[in-house]
């Protein structure tokens, strides 16, 4: 590279890196501003004197360790559900014959393009006539059967596993089962790992199942809670700020751990269709 | 729930035939699927019938069910309803600023990440925070930026002071509003930056080499290798963004409640308050069924174009 060209990288990537930043940094710091320095001015970026007040405000005023249980409850639930229950579909599409299997999978890829809105109707009617409105259940229950975006990234995956070691494994007494478990699942764990990240990444961030199904305060999960204490606390910014950073700091944390796995897993999500 | 009925069946040296005739071996297949399939007709093409079922009907959750034929769609699609217009303009000057917007700024920071520098990893993380930070804590973090006297202003306040142009109320204005948030939905690039910057690493470097022995510049390389080899990734992150951009619902919901006067009233927004504020079960079924039809007419229309330019590299030998 030139000395001109790579000057002007480095001066776009740190002046882009910037504009994305600023926002976030202004979140962090917000939250350990004293709550009444001065209310009138939101762009104040450093903090005259920094507390720990917002975090404990926060935390007296709403119920954030339910809302982080009721996320966790959500979070696991829907990576045993989505993640591991796609892996069994998908090894079922990628490596069994039966009759009518690739029309099915096809309605697999076909529902991919439906838009999850048309069904709000009747998922509220149908979990009301069962009583389960206001419930965690109510938003867990529809992502246990697997996920249809995963089945397809893992089906593909499972595709390139060889399956001469398959027929070997059969050879020496393996069921379908063990084949998956101690074969193919050993050999994908990049892929698994990707769609696991994918699935924690987007349970965390759902709001509009529990949105539009639950009412309970206690009951809700971090994102939509923090959505309740927007609307009862509006200008009060920096405790705002400090239950945004409690909500969206584990997921940080994980990202920082995956990071290899985030890069991996958009280059799977490109694959040709 | 699949793995412990399999592994409590039968052996496979079973050899008998189920009703339907098949294998012990072709059975096996089928419960791996079964998860799905169940999943599938309960929550998916069952909600999905009764939903179209519904959209011809009257209901308000509690009496009779009154069917009403066309009713509904014909008062959706005739004009009648000015603000079911309102928010199919709305998400239409979305869709046409928020996906042009997303691709370009996304291929450019996946082009600078992707020249050899250093501190990559830093530069990439704070591309990539923003996509992380969960719909709901964004837009309770950009009401704050789209402010009077916040962020944004304060930033172009640097470039608009000197002209003597007063930077604009974002959220108080009919005209600024939609902007606004169009200029939030772009600090969520992060994924498809991602997704290019993979693409662009699968680029083979002879290529370059073979367009500099033919005398192409910085540009030509751009327009002749990268774009061309890119299309796979440019086409699909575009299906995705209009897409998405049809779902807009939190950012609307929490900033702006589809204010100031409608003027961010989304679609699915408007499909939220027909079912779960007025009620109108029928009507909303009806909203989220056009909606559908939207969406699908323009995912097939960009699947009947990308024949004419998407490269797929392994279609070459034909």
């Amino acid at each position: 590279m030139h000395l001109a060209s790579r000057a002007i990288t480095y001066l776009a990537l740190w002046l882009g890196s910037c504009l994305f930043a600023v926002p976030f940094l202004w979140m962090l710091l917000t939250s350990f501003r004293q709550i009444d320095s001065d209310p009138a001015a939101p762009t104040q970026f450093w903090p005259d004197a920094w507390t720990w007040q917002s975090y404990i405000d926060a935390s007296e005023t709403a119920p954030l360790a339910n809302w982080l249980a009721n996320t966790l409850v959500l979070v696991v639930l829907g990576l045993f559900g989505q993640t591991f229950v796609s892996i069994v579909v998908a090894f079922g599409f990628a490596r069994t014959q039966f009759p009518g299997r690739n029309q099915l999978f096809m309605l697999v890829l076909a529902t991919l393009m439906l838009p999850y809105h048309v069904t709000v109707v009747p998922w509220f009617i149908m979990f009301r006539s069962v009583g389960v409105l206001d419930s965690l259940w109510r938003i867990a229950l529809p992502d246990l059967w697997g996920n249809a975006f995963y089945i397809f990234i893992l089906r593909q995956f499972f595709l390139t596993v060889p399956v001469e070691l398959d027929e070997a494994a059969e050879i020496d007494g393996a069921n379908l089962l063990q084949v998956l478990f101690r074969v193919v699942i050993p050999l994908s764990k990049p892929a698994i790992a990707t769609v696991a990240v994918f699935n924690l990444i987007h349970k965390w961030d759902q709001f509009f199942w529990p949105f539009a199904f639950i009412q309970t305060p206690e009951k809700l999960t971090l994102a939509v809670g923090l959505r309740w204490f927007r609307t009862q606390y509006a200008s009060e910014y920096p405790m705002l700020m400090a239950a945004s950073i409690v909500s969206v700091a584990p997921i940080v944390i994980v990202f920082f751990f995956a990071q290899q796995h985030f890069a991996r897993g958009a280059g799977l999500s490109g694959i040709k269709a | 729930m699949t793995a412990t009925d399999m592994a409590s069946a039968p052996t496979p040296a079973r050899r008998g035939r189920g009703i339907l005739g098949w294998t012990w071996k072709e059975t096996q297949g089928f419960l791996f699927i079964l998860p799905w399939l169940f999943g599938f007709i309960v929550f998916i093409a069952g909600p999905f019938f009764f939903s179209f079922f519904l959209s011809f009907t009257q209901w308000r959750l509690v009496g009779d069910i009154k069917w009403l034929g066309f009713e509904n769609y014909a008062q959706l699609l005739s004009g009648e309803d000015t603000r079911f217009v309102q928010s199919v303009y709305n998400t239409a000057y979305y869709v046409v600023f928020h996906v042009p917007g997303v691709l370009i700024i996304s291929f450019i920071i996946a082009g600078l990440l992707n020249r050899k520098v250093k501190g990559i990893a830093i530069y990439r993380t704070a591309f990539y925070l923003p996509s992380i930070t969960t719909g709901v804590a964004t837009a309770v973090l950009w009401y704050w930026v789209l402010q009077p006297n916040g962020l944004l202003n304060n930033f172009l306040d640097i470039f608009l002071k000197p002209l003597d142009i007063q930077a604009p109320n974002w959220l108080g204005s009919t005209t600024w509003a939609m902007p606004g948030l169009i200029i939030m939905s772009f600090w969520s690039v992060g994924t498809t930056m991602i997704i290019y910057l993979a693409g662009l690493q699968g680029i083979p470097q002879h290529l370059y080499e073979a367009a500099e022995i033919d005398g192409a510049g910085w540009w030509g390389k751009v327009r002749h290798v990268t774009i061309p080899m890119m299309t796979p990734q440019i086409f699909l992150t575009m299906v995705l963004a209009v897409i998405g951009s049809f779902q807009v619902f939190t950012a609307a919901l929490i900033i702006t409640e589809g204010g100031p006067a409608d003027a961010t009233l989304f679609l699915l927004l408007y499909l939220y308050w027909n079912g779960f504020r007025f009620f109108k079960m029928g009507y909303a079924s009806a909203i989220a069924w056009i909606l559908f039809f939207v969406i699908l007419f323009l995912t097939i229309v960009q699947f009947l174009t990308a024949r004419r330019w998407v490269y797929y590299e392994g279609e070459r030998a034909g």
